[in-house]
């Protein structure tokens, strides 16, 4: 108990003491003088560093760095209009090329229908001389074909005539079968 | 009062605020180098590292230390236009020197054992002085008689105005005072509670009883008083400057 009342009363003496012996410094007027010419002193340093060296140096800095980022937002702008004409001649270059292959190809196509016609026709005529020289033929071995008919019956009808016990008369005969085949 | 702290609780709460000869015992004439001069010096070379060293790469993607520096040259370019209006730029240099040194002196004074000096009156005076006196000249010098126009309220009732104009330039030099006092007394105040504080600290080391309680407390109270200093310290110099701005700006433009 007692140590407390003794720090209790030092805390006063000191605080009390304190207060009474030290006056603020900040009111002693002989280190005034001392201040304020250090200040001064501070102060015009402090203005020839800024508006010498930091001030003009930080305002070039941030006038760069503006123009820079100007610069740039310009230059990608240009180069999303030449980006954008190079599209375009990119698509007039591919329409270009894809009417040069309609063209090209309606000639080839035209040009294969030509020679088809042409050769055709060719095969036509030739099919046609063909079908008649077939026919011419036919013709003759259709009449061949007949002759042999009669003759070949009229052997027969004498045959028959021998074996029936009569007498052929190939005159008679001859007339008769040439009737009979033509009827 | 070294004699008293061996002995008790020491409490000093001015003890960082005193100014003593950097080299010798001798008087303090106006010439003698002092912490003063040593605490401005080390702020001037900090200034300088972040300013001038910093940006010395010019770099369009900045590094770090510039980027820095480009965010404080952007915060107060921002602020003198902003408050001034495009014609106030021109003391931008004068706003920025002000800053620069307001912010530099009450951070480094929050290093233990530094000194601060923006916590004394003859400093941040002559600070506010020099303010007071550029807002007038240029005043004067800008728009003549029509500056006297800041103390004619004409919005207001005829009758009522002469009253007004007397209490407009009373206000008016009180100006340098507030701005001074106010910057001084906050850094002043918050070093000396952390002072006090902390001086409560070695109360364990007398008394276990007691100690055990008030000793965790006080380490307590000056982590939070320092946590609260930091912002103090940043707010104020931001407060000085903006006010330097809007006097400024009375300046320039006295019909609004």
């Amino acid at each position: 108990m007692e140590t407390e009342q003794q720090v209790a009363e030092m805390a006063t003496d000191a605080a009390h003491g304190a207060a009474a012996a030290v006056p603020m410094p900040q009111l002693d007027l002989s280190t005034f003088p001392n201040q304020i010419f250090w200040l001064c002193v501070a102060l015009v340093v402090i203005y020839w560093m800024l508006s010498r060296i930091a001030l003009p140096r930080i305002s070039a800095v941030l006038a760069d760095r503006q123009s820079t980022i100007a610069g740039d937002i310009a230059a990608a702008e240009d180069y999303k209009l030449k980006a954008k004409d190079a599209e375009a001649a990119y698509e007039k270059a591919l329409a270009d090329a894809r009417a040069q292959a309609q063209k090209i190809i309606a000639e080839t196509k035209a040009e294969i229908q030509k020679d088809l016609d042409a050769a055709t026709a060719k095969a036509d005529t030739e099919i046609a001389k063909r079908a008649t020289e077939s026919e011419a033929r036919i013709n003759e071995i259709r009449a061949g074909a007949l002759e042999a008919v009669e003759a070949v019956a009229r052997d027969a009808a004498a045959e028959i005539v021998v074996a029936l016990g009569g007498q052929a008369d190939t005159g008679a005969l001859a007339t008769a079968v040439g009737a009979r085949v033509k009827g | 009062m070294a004699e008293e702290a061996s002995e008790g609780l020491a409490f000093h709460p001015m003890e960082p605020f005193k100014i003593h000869s950097l080299f010798g015992e001798g008087p303090i004439h106006w010439y003698t180098p002092t912490n003063v001069t040593l605490w401005m010096a080390i702020g001037l070379i900090c200034m300088a590292l972040l300013l001038v060293v910093g940006t010395r790469g010019r770099a369009i993607i900045p590094s770090r230390m510039q980027s820095l520096a480009e965010l404080v040259y952007g915060f107060i370019h921002k602020m003198v236009e902003d408050v001034t209006g495009k014609d106030g730029l021109k003391f931008f240099p004068y706003i920025f020197t002000l800053f620069l040194f307001i912010v530099f002196s009450n951070f480094l004074g929050l290093i233990p054992l530094s000194f601060t000096p923006t916590a004394h009156i003859a400093v941040t005076g002559v600070l506010a002085i020099l303010v007071f006196v550029t807002v007038t000249v240029v005043g004067f010098v800008k728009n003549g008689t029509h500056f006297l126009g800041l103390f004619w309220v004409s919005s207001a009732p005829l009758a009522l105005r002469p009253i007004l104009a007397v209490i407009e330039v009373i206000s008016y030099f009180v100006r340098p005072v507030s701005h001074s006092i106010r910057l001084a007394g906050n850094m002043m105040a918050g070093h000396a509670v952390i002072e006090v504080f902390a001086g409560f600290a070695p109360v364990i080391l007398m008394s276990a009883a007691v100690g055990v309680l008030v000793t965790p407390l006080s380490v307590l109270a000056v982590t939070a008083m320092y946590g609260l200093e930091v912002i103090v310290a940043l707010v104020q110099a931001y407060v000085f400057t903006i006010l330097t701005c809007v006097y400024l700006k009375d300046a320039l433009h006295p019909g609004h």
